[in-house]
């Protein structure tokens, strides 16, 4: 039983691709085929919040974007001052400029139409922002009601995977995956799309692990901290904000490049479902049942000498 | 069967739905009622949780933004504040009154004579921009001192001389940020009389809230029990008109 996770030894009989045998995950290490019980169900439940949460603060950031699309870095950032990013239009492009270097991004960002065909020369289009149209004041209503839904339930998780052991059983690397060439192994891998079988895919892989990590312990509380520094009731109450920060306008600056990882993070995690299998990955984070992947190479258990 | 076209099709398509679902939401009533909690919990928690006398960070001459940024109105248009222009205000009047015991009628000499403050701050507009600018001005809980509050008020209304297409602006506190010991009327910035575009003579300066709280060209302060009652009952210009959070704590 050693090295077999509490998770696993939860996996499902039988196997309904065995020859007619009983596969019972209860008594042998799990294998390529055999149905497990995957995620716990705080995962499973903050996932699907989360997932609808994080969609609305994004799409009701980029309205509020909409208001000033500049980002400075330092204390304070306005018109007459240097923008690092600028998001906008001439009366005839969309442009967005990153330093002193100018991109036309017409139709997209900075000019783009609405549904209707009608200009919007908002920086961010429509379709990805809450509300469609032009509301500064809603979409921070939005904003600053769901930061709540994502704050809470984010704090409830972190409490609750940090009392059953989750972050450490499931997500803190082990020190063999550290190593230089495993690391390089599993990045070989990601990169020829070629993911764990069998008992191997009962764990994260160590890229993984990284994201996941990245993302609870680092992208989220970014977010929230270089978001409450924008607000001036925070940071009279906790003026080290502005200090962490360099300053309100740096906050804004580093919630948008935030926001940009996590709109990365979303891509890479919805693409990697799709390639390694949507309907078995979106089962496993909705009821926790997850069918391990067969190794082709081996012989699978059908094939192989069993009594 | 699943395939993954019609995976990736039927995601784009719900996101679709989902955006324009939350779009009519956001609007429906029970929507706007869900939405306002968040302003209503952010005031409770950083009323509740927080000390509510904590300062705003200050910072120094070397910090000050080479040049503030106006916004919202820099020309009052009515022909009384025009006439004050020209007389360099020296008739102009703060009136103060409401829920007082003491009204009071106090003309720019008058404040100017009043112990002066001053304080460099960061000005956090709500679209997203920042400034920092040195402010001196009179305490607003000496003002609100001399007229003594009556014990059933509960807000402070700034009544202004600007308008938006014949709507006078307005702004309202709570008692906590009235008597806030940075809260202010401002008569310098930088240490030059305040300019025509950043609210002369006098703006409030309420630090620990946006910028569309620190009303420009105040000319009447008004102790209140309610807000419903004023303009349309949200409590700021900008409150009736696009629905900005009243509390602009954040």
């Amino acid at each position: 039983m050693s090295g077999i996770s509490s998770d696993a030894r939860l996996g499902l009989a039988p196997n309904p691709a065995d020859d007619g045998s009983t596969h019972v995950a209860l008594v042998a290490t799990p294998q390529g085929g055999d149905l497990v019980k995957r995620h716990r169900l705080s995962t499973r439940l903050w996932h699907w919040f989360n997932a609808f949460t994080i969609f609305i603060m994004i799409m009701s950031g980029l309205m509020i974007f909409n208001a000033h699309p500049m980002l400075y870095w330092g204390q304070y950032g306005a018109d007459y001052d240097h923008p690092w990013l600028e998001i906008n239009n001439t009366s005839t492009t969309g442009y967005m400029k990153l330093g002193n270097v100018k991109f036309n991004t017409t139709g997209v960002l900075g000019l783009s139409t609405y549904p209707d065909g009608s200009v919007n020369d908002n920086a961010f289009p429509s379709w990805v922002t809450l509300p469609g149209e032009y509301d500064l004041a809603k979409a921070r209503r939005w904003h600053l009601t769901f930061a709540w839904l994502l704050v809470l339930p984010y704090v409830l998780y972190m409490l609750w995977s940090l009392a059953n052991r989750h972050i450490w059983r499931d997500l803190a690397p082990e020190r063999s995956e550290l190593k230089p060439r495993h690391l390089w192994q599993d990045v070989i891998d990601h990169a020829r799309l070629r993911f764990p079988k069998g008992a191997a895919a009962l764990h994260h892989n160590t890229l993984q692990k990284f994201a996941y990590l990245g993302v609870l312990f680092g992208l989220i509380p970014l977010m929230i901290l270089t978001g409450l520094t924008m607000s001036p009731g925070m940071t009279a109450a906790w003026p080290w904000l502005l200090w962490l920060f360099h300053g309100r306008a740096s906050a804004r600056s580093l919630h948008f490049i935030g926001m940009s990882l996590i709109v990365g993070f979303i891509i890479i995690h919805l693409a990697l479902v799709i390639v390694v299998g949507p309907f078995n990955e979106i089962r496993s984070m909705i009821t926790g049942n997850f069918r391990l992947p067969r190794d082709r190479k081996a012989p699978s258990k059908a094939e192989g000498a069993r009594p | 069967m699943i395939n993954r076209r019609k995976l990736l099709a039927g995601l784009a398509g719900s996101s679709g739905l989902l955006l324009s679902g939350c779009d009519r939401f956001g609007s429906s009533a029970s929507g706007t009622k869900l939405l306002d909690m968040g302003e209503k919990l952010t005031y409770l928690v950083q009323r509740g949780l927080f000390d509510r006398n904590a300062l705003a960070p200050e910072y120094t001459k070397a910090d000050l933004s080479p040049i503030f940024r106006t916004n919202g109105n820099t020309m009052p248009k009515s022909p009384a504040y025009q006439a004050l222009i020209a007389d360099k205000f020296a008739t102009w009047n703060l009136q103060v009154d409401g829920l007082v015991e003491k009204p009071q009628n106090l003309s720019l000499a008058a404040l100017q004579a009043m112990p002066q403050q001053t304080q460099i701050t960061q000005h956090n507009c709500v679209e997203g921009w920042t400034a920092i600018g040195g402010w001196t001005g009179v305490r607003l809980a000496g003002i609100l001192d001399m007229a003594k509050l009556t014990d059933a008020a509960k807000y402070i209304v700034f009544y202004c001389a600007d308008d938006f297409d014949g709507t006078p602006y307005y702004e309202s506190i709570d008692l906590v940020d009235a008597f806030h010991p940075q809260t202010m009327l401002a008569l310098q910035l930088n240490n030059q009389p305040l300019e025509v575009k950043h609210g002369a003579p006098t703006r409030l300066r309420v630090e620990r809230q946006l910028g569309y709280k620190q009303a420009k060209y105040v000319m009447h302060i008004q102790a209140v029990d309610s807000l419903a009652k004023i303009g349309e009952g949200k409590g700021g210009y900008w409150e009736d008109e696009i629905d900005y959070e009243w509390y602009a704590g954040i």
